[in-house]
């Protein structure tokens, strides 16, 4: 009976949904359209407009004896400026960045272990302490750190006494910039990572102790492999924020020897007629991310994870 | 590698218990497995069977008692010392890693020569060679099954343990896998333990079944003989179905006891009951009953019912039919006459059986 049932289903089956699917599909296609619409204006407004503005902006040349005043032109100078005269800079942003999203995944990574798979029931209260900093503002955070790094406060002071500080000072050292970068970023490297290892088959992870790996080797084989979508995600999430950032610079930086976040700050708003050169600085600074984001995540991407 | 041990031998469970918190998953549990043999660890859901097998992986240790294989004491041992294999029931497969790596991973581990060319044999075992460069998203339930058993039967461990590793899968394909699994058994020589719901499974595979309830082993011993004489209510009930009445021990005629089963008066053998006395759950398994429209001559035990419900199955006819005392058996009559027997619900019927298929249990359920 039910055998008799299947096949008259499976018979009715190719003569009911010719017909049906067109008008479906279509409907189906307008509504994502719709949906797709305020998202769309947002980017349109607020990300293609303004990236066209600058971009314009980038290739303006200046009117001699005029400073502050430009004219549209295809003056590509702003860029051999940006790539000669800002080149240090780029590359103290980027070394510092990378120290930073490098201190932020070592300090981050047992973090999120420890909450995904040993906290129990101090998991939640961990969990408010990684994102407890967000409640007060960022530049508050950073000045608070410029008094913890201060040389009267009790970090230089404790490591002066035992005569473990080189240079007397933490403060105005690109030290305390990394440091800041790593405090402020940290949060960004824990969620990702500690959702990744979060979501991992615990029984997957007992595989590799049933097949003869201990410990270290199931974390080294079977564990970090499987939380790379979120190593992968935490250090983007840390590095493309922190190399162009210029609020640690500014507070916790020394007075020579800024990022290229400061120097952009500094033509655009302290230095007259420096629109053009700061435009350029940005969109070099938002290439030379996206090309290495593009290099780094086709060298660890992990896409075919689930 | 340091810790490794190279047990051989039987399978033996001392007195093992586990306690989570204050509740008793696993209640004292003795068992030997035969080195060699496919056992199947059979029982309701939350009855223990899994945490039975993660004492014996080494993946959750006993709070009492010892697991041994031949001599040598596992007990406390990690689960990488131990030389036994788990197909876990959601398979677990690394999600980063091919199939063929997933396969090589244990052998790799013991830092075997040629790690990859066994698993290519593993996976050809399991006919799975053609999806050794997937990654396990890639391929189906069953599919990644039949790797979950190659990556396990690779290492050829002493026991492998299986823990209702075709709970996912539809009838054909579980049907299909029951027999290669069984084939890959006797092939290798492993000594399978093998955890199931499916009292099918359990009987059609196993060697040994042990019938698991509430922490506790109610009955062990060979599929045939666990059917033929369950020695509880509880494994009466489960493995297959039983026609049961709860009677009282009235005397003996020869070899027989003599029970009153609500007004009707049953026979069973001395040997075949676990009770001699007092209240007895007399009982007598569907396909033992005879259904006749009229008193078959002389022999046997005999009781006139009503049927209540007829289903023509194919290879046979069920019957229900409510006796006299109140309950409903059920009854299967293979469609052996040229004369079908016709019957109508409402239609009165004699119903008989062998005096030795039936059996005797203690009434209350342990
Ligand atoms: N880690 C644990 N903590 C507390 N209780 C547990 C734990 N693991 C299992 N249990 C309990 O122990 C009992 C047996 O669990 P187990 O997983 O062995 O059952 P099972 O026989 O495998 O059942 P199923 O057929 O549903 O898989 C259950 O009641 C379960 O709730
Ligand atoms: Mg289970």
């Amino acid at each position: 009976m039910s055998s008799l049932a299947q096949v008259s289903q499976v018979a009715g089956d190719p003569a009911v949904h010719p017909t049906a699917p067109a008008p479906e599909t279509q409907k189906r296609g307008w509504t994502a359209y719709l949906l797709l619409l305020p998202g769309a204006l947002w980017l349109g407004v607020f990300f293609v407009l303004p990236l066209v503005q600058l971009a314009t902006v980038s290739l303006q040349s200046r009117y001699p004896g005029f400073p502050g005043y430009y004219y549209r032109d295809v003056n590509l100078d702003n860029y051999v400026s940006a790539l000669t005269d800002y080149a240090p800079h780029f590359a103290r942003s980027f070394l510092y960045a990378g120290l930073a999203t490098f201190l932020a995944f070592v300090v981050a990574y047992p973090l999120a272990y420890a909450m995904a798979f040993k906290a129990g029931r101090w998991r939640n209260l961990m969990m408010i302490c990684v994102i407890a900093p967000f409640f007060t503002s960022f530049i508050l955070r950073t000045f608070a750190w410029s008094q913890i790094l201060a040389d009267e406060g009790w970090v230089a002071g404790t490591l002066n006494f035992l005569h473990l500080l080189p240079g007397g000072h933490i403060i105005n050292t690109p030290v305390a910039v990394i440091a800041g970068l790593t405090y402020n970023f940290l949060p960004f490297m824990v969620l990702p990572i500690y959702a990744s290892l979060e979501r991992a088959d615990p029984r997957v992870i007992e595989a590799g102790g049933d097949l003869y790996a201990n410990g270290f080797t199931t974390f080294r084989t079977v564990t970090l492999p499987m939380s790379m979508p979120g190593v992968l995600a935490g250090t983007l999430l840390t590095f493309i924020p922190a190399a162009g950032d210029f609020v640690n610079m500014e507070l916790l930086g020394p007075q020579r020897g800024k990022m290229v976040g400061n120097v952009i700050n500094d033509q655009f708003l302290a230095i007259p007629g420096g629109y053009p050169v700061a435009s350029a600085l940005s969109f070099t600074l938002m290439a030379a991310i996206l090309v290495m984001v593009f290099l780094y995540v086709r060298r660890f991407g992990t896409e075919e994870l689930v | 590698m340091a810790g490794f041990r190279e047990a051989r031998g039987d399978l033996k469970l001392d007195s093992v218990t586990k306690a989570f918190g204050d509740f008793t998953a696993v209640d004292d549990i003795d068992l030997d497995v035969p080195r060699g043999s496919f056992f199947a660890l059979l029982g309701p859901s939350g009855c223990g069977k899994t945490t039975t097998l993660r004492m014996i992986a080494g993946l959750e240790q006993p709070t009492a008692g010892r697991v041994m294989i031949g001599d040598t004491d596992l007990t406390g041992s990690r689960p990488y010392e131990r030389p036994v294999n788990t197909v876990f029931q959601s398979y677990a497969l690394f999600p980063h890693l091919t199939i063929r790596d997933n396969v090589a991973f244990g052998p790799k581990r013991r830092k075997e020569k040629e790690a990859a060319a066994r698993a290519d044999d593993a996976l050809e075992l399991v006919q799975m060679t053609q999806f050794a460069g997937r990654k396990p998203a890639q391929l189906s339930g069953g599919q990644q099954q039949r790797v979950a058993l190659a990556r396990a039967l690779v290492n050829h461990p002493e026991v492998l343990l299986l823990d209702e590793p075709l709970g996912a899968l539809d009838l054909k394909l579980r049907r299909e896998m029951q027999v290669e699994l069984k084939r890959i058994q006797t092939e290798v020589g492993l000594t399978f333990i093998h955890v199931t719901h499916d009292q099918e499974e359990a009987m059609t595979m196993a060697d040994t079944v042990a019938v698991m309830n509430k922490g506790h082993i109610e009955q062990l011993g060979a599929p045939a003989a666990l059917y033929d004489l369950p020695r509880t209510r509880f494994v009466a009930n489960f493995l297959g179905q039983a026609n049961t009445g709860v009677g009282t021990i009235k005397g003996t005629d020869g070899d027989h006891l003599v029970a009153d089963v609500l007004g009707t008066p049953v026979k069973i053998l001395k040997s075949r009951s676990q009770v001699h006395d007092g209240e007895v759950l007399f009982g007598v398994r569907p396909e033992k009953v005879t259904v006749s429209r009229s008193q078959p001559e002389g022999a046997g035990n005999d009781v006139k019912g009503v049927v209540r419900d007829v289903s023509f199955l194919g290879v046979a006819t069920s019957y229900l039919v409510d006796m006299p005392s109140g309950a409903t058996w059920s009854c299967y009559e293979q469609n052996l006459d040229v004369e079908p027997l016709d019957l109508r619900p409402g239609d009165a019927v004699w119903l008989t059986w062998n005096p030795g298929h039936a059996f005797g249990v203690p009434v209350d359920e342990s």
